[in-house]
């Protein structure tokens, strides 16, 4: 339980709050709140980043808070006033997923796929793509940017960032994309 | 004194190893075995020279199943694929045989290196998307363990072909052949054209097909060293040589409309090496001409073509080498990145090279050929014949610079300018494969796995290439490419 590496300046802090820490470990779901807000940021953060390491009751409930903010982030996170579609935790989509067989698919993000040349047929069938973003796909070539052309007519925006095999020969082949 | 008496040729049956034997192991090869115990003790005894003493690790194996003459692009591929498909591991040696190790004058490292899936007939169509798919994978064909992956450099800008007003109707049938084998192609008129290339003239085009996938330009002496590479690590051995003699035997044989025919056997290989006068006799089972520009010869010392003008043994192979010329040239106006190989009406051609407006191209030759004895450019060529028709097309080009150029030869084929797969009727362990006129490169691996097959398996499985076989050039059956650049 106990992690013996220990920061120098973690140790500072820790002789700030110990006498207040040790009255309210009962009080733990008020950890958060145990420094008051309006003070100083970066010793609340450090305070929390050290009991994290320290105590994995910690570090699970900052996980928990954690995914409460993104969760509202995603809610609010909406491409052009439509939500995306992400699966979830297990990998599996949601079942209105299936409601939206007959709409057509405006934006795919396909970043940090291991998607290639042979699973580009499914994403070229989406004849009104307007964006697509293939970003950190390892397999993506020079091969799989020249099979781009039938997305010519409705595709925006095409991310490429961070493939680290295509080439400008690949990238010349994207005029057909006006 | 040991002394063995063989009726000459016919009992060789019983030393000949066939392809598919096992190699040692529990198969023992006792008749090889014990000829060549005898042969070492008769070197012992006195009056004949001691040949254990001697060093003969530079010269070819006494013994190999498979010999394949010529070691470029087509030769390594039948290496590679009869080892792919081989049906045990080990099962098959093949010996590859080159005369130039440096590849010098060789038709793979001297090619434009273009692939495309524009052509009339279906079967070159599929062996070029097949070739296609095989370089596009090339890194998981080809991987040898420790060996960093191949980069081909690829462009995948596509070809475009223009066609006159009288040609546009065949340049359509065409691209619906292609379609229907699966090949992207797209048809423009002239006003699509202008729109999409403004660099373009379009006067005299009636038509253009542009393929949009799978086609471009790749290295081929990437490729070449790819499967050295990997046909080493498979067993393949190498030897550089050339092939000076094929003794072969002959059996009278009777057809069934009770005609008679005379089959040739080749059974043994000179090898002659380099600068010197020495040469090894290997023992064979079957000989592939894959030798390129230089095929026609190979084929008459194996007798194809010794006989009465107009019969089947009299028929040659007609392959003859072709020299043609390659320029490149600095044009900083020229056309940007999206150009792809352009293919002229007049036959000129050119594509972009690099990044920096350097561009490459040539022409066929239409009226005489250049003399094939050597491999020297002729730069009149260019100013004559070339840079007409390219300042025509292209008004950039009307100011341009030629940096370098080089000369190649084509294994032209003067019958119909396709490839011979396949075997000899009548010489019947020689296999074909070669005469591809300028497109051999880039069927390579498709013809290469067909030739495997019909080696190993007796016919054509994946891609039916019966059309390319020597018999039509006695049946008189022309299958003309008319897309030849």
């Amino acid at each position: 339980m106990w992690d013996l590496v220990l920061e120098d300046r973690r140790m500072n802090s820790l002789r700030l709050v110990a006498p207040m820490w040790n009255g309210r470990i009962r009080g733990i779901h008020r950890l958060g709140a145990a420094v008051a807000p309006e003070g100083n940021q970066k010793k609340k953060r450090t305070i929390l980043q050290f009991l994290t390491n320290y105590f994995y009751d910690v570090e699970a409930l900052r996980d928990y808070l954690l995914q409460r903010e993104m969760y509202k982030v995603h809610e609010k996170n909406r491409f052009r006033d439509k939500e995306w579609i992400r699966p979830d935790k297990y990998g599996h989509f949601s079942q209105e997923f299936w409601n939206f067989c007959e709409v057509p698919v405006e934006a795919v993000d396909a970043g940090d796929c291991d998607i290639n040349y042979e699973g580009l047929d499914n994403l070229l069938r989406l004849k009104e793509l307007q964006s697509l973003s293939l970003q950190r796909c390892c397999h993506v070539d020079d091969w799989c940017l020249s099979r781009l052309y039938p997305l010519a007519d409705s595709l925006q925006e095409l991310s490429l960032a961070g493939c680290p095999r295509i080439s400008e020969r690949g990238l010349a082949c994207l005029h057909h994309l006006q | 004194m040991i002394r063995r008496v063989l009726p000459h040729g016919m009992g060789r049956g019983l030393l000949t190893r066939r392809p598919g034997t096992r190699r040692g192991g529990f198969s023992l090869d006792w008749d090889g075995k014990v000829s060549e115990i005898k042969k070492k003790i008769k070197s012992i005894l006195p009056g004949r020279s001691c040949d254990l003493l001697q060093d003969t690790s530079h010269l070819p194996p006494e013994h190999s199943d498979v010999v394949i003459v010529g070691g470029g692009v087509l030769g390594l591929s039948v290496a590679y694929w009869l080892k792919k498909l081989e049906s045990r591991r080990g099962a098959i040696r093949v010996l590859v045989v080159e005369r130039d190790h440096t590849y010098s004058q060789a038709s793979t490292g001297l090619s434009v290196g273009g692939i495309c899936q524009q052509f009339s007939l279906p079967e070159n169509i599929q062996l070029s998307l097949f070739s296609a798919s095989f370089l596009r994978n090339i890194n998981e064909y080809l991987a040898v363990v420790d060996a960093p992956p191949l980069d081909l450099r690829f462009n995948p800008s596509g070809y475009l072909l223009l066609a006159s007003e009288k040609d546009a109707a065949a340049m359509e049938s065409n691209v619906k052949v292609q379609r229907q084998e699966g090949a992207k192609v797209s048809l423009m008129s002239p006003d699509q054209l202008r729109n999409k290339f403004p660099w373009i003239n379009t006067e005299g085009v009636a038509l253009a097909s542009y393929g949009m996938e799978d086609e471009g330009w790749f290295d081929p002496w990437c490729l070449l060293q790819g499967l050295r590479r990997k046909v080493q690590s498979l067993g393949v051995l190498f030897c550089q040589g050339e092939v000076t003699r094929f003794v072969s035997s002959s059996q009278r044989m009777l057809t069934t409309d009770d005609k008679a025919v005379v089959l040739k056997r080749i059974h043994e290989v000179h090898v002659k090496m380099d600068r010197s006068l020495e040469y090894q006799p290997v023992e064979c089972a079957i000989v592939i001409n894959a030798a390129g520009a230089w095929s026609a010869q190979i084929a008459a010392l194996a007798g194809v073509g010794e006989g009465p003008p107009g019969t089947l043994q009299g028929t040659k192979l007609p392959v003859e080498p072709r020299k043609r010329y390659v320029y490149v040239w600095h044009c900083p106006q020229g056309p940007g990145l999206e150009t792809p190989l352009v293919a002229d009406t007049s036959g000129a051609y050119f594509r972009r090279e690099g990044l920096g407006s350097n561009y490459l191209g040539g022409r066929s030759p239409t009226e005489e050929e250049p003399d094939p004895a050597n491999l020297e450019v002729d730069h009149d060529f260019f100013q004559d014949k070339v840079w007409p028709h390219l300042a025509l097309r292209v008004p950039a080009f009307e100011t341009l610079k030629v940096q370098s150029a080089w000369a190649g030869y084509y294994d032209y084929n003067t019958f119909d300018q396709n490839g011979v797969v396949g075997p000899h009727p009548l010489v019947v362990n020689m296999y074909f494969a070669t005469g591809f006129s300028g497109h051999g490169l880039q069927q390579a691996p498709g013809i290469g796995r067909a030739v495997a097959e019909m080696v190993l398996k007796g016919r054509f499985q994946t891609i039916d290439l019966s059309p390319f076989l020597f018999t039509r050039f006695y049946l008189g059956e022309k299958i003309q490419e008319n897309n030849i650049i």
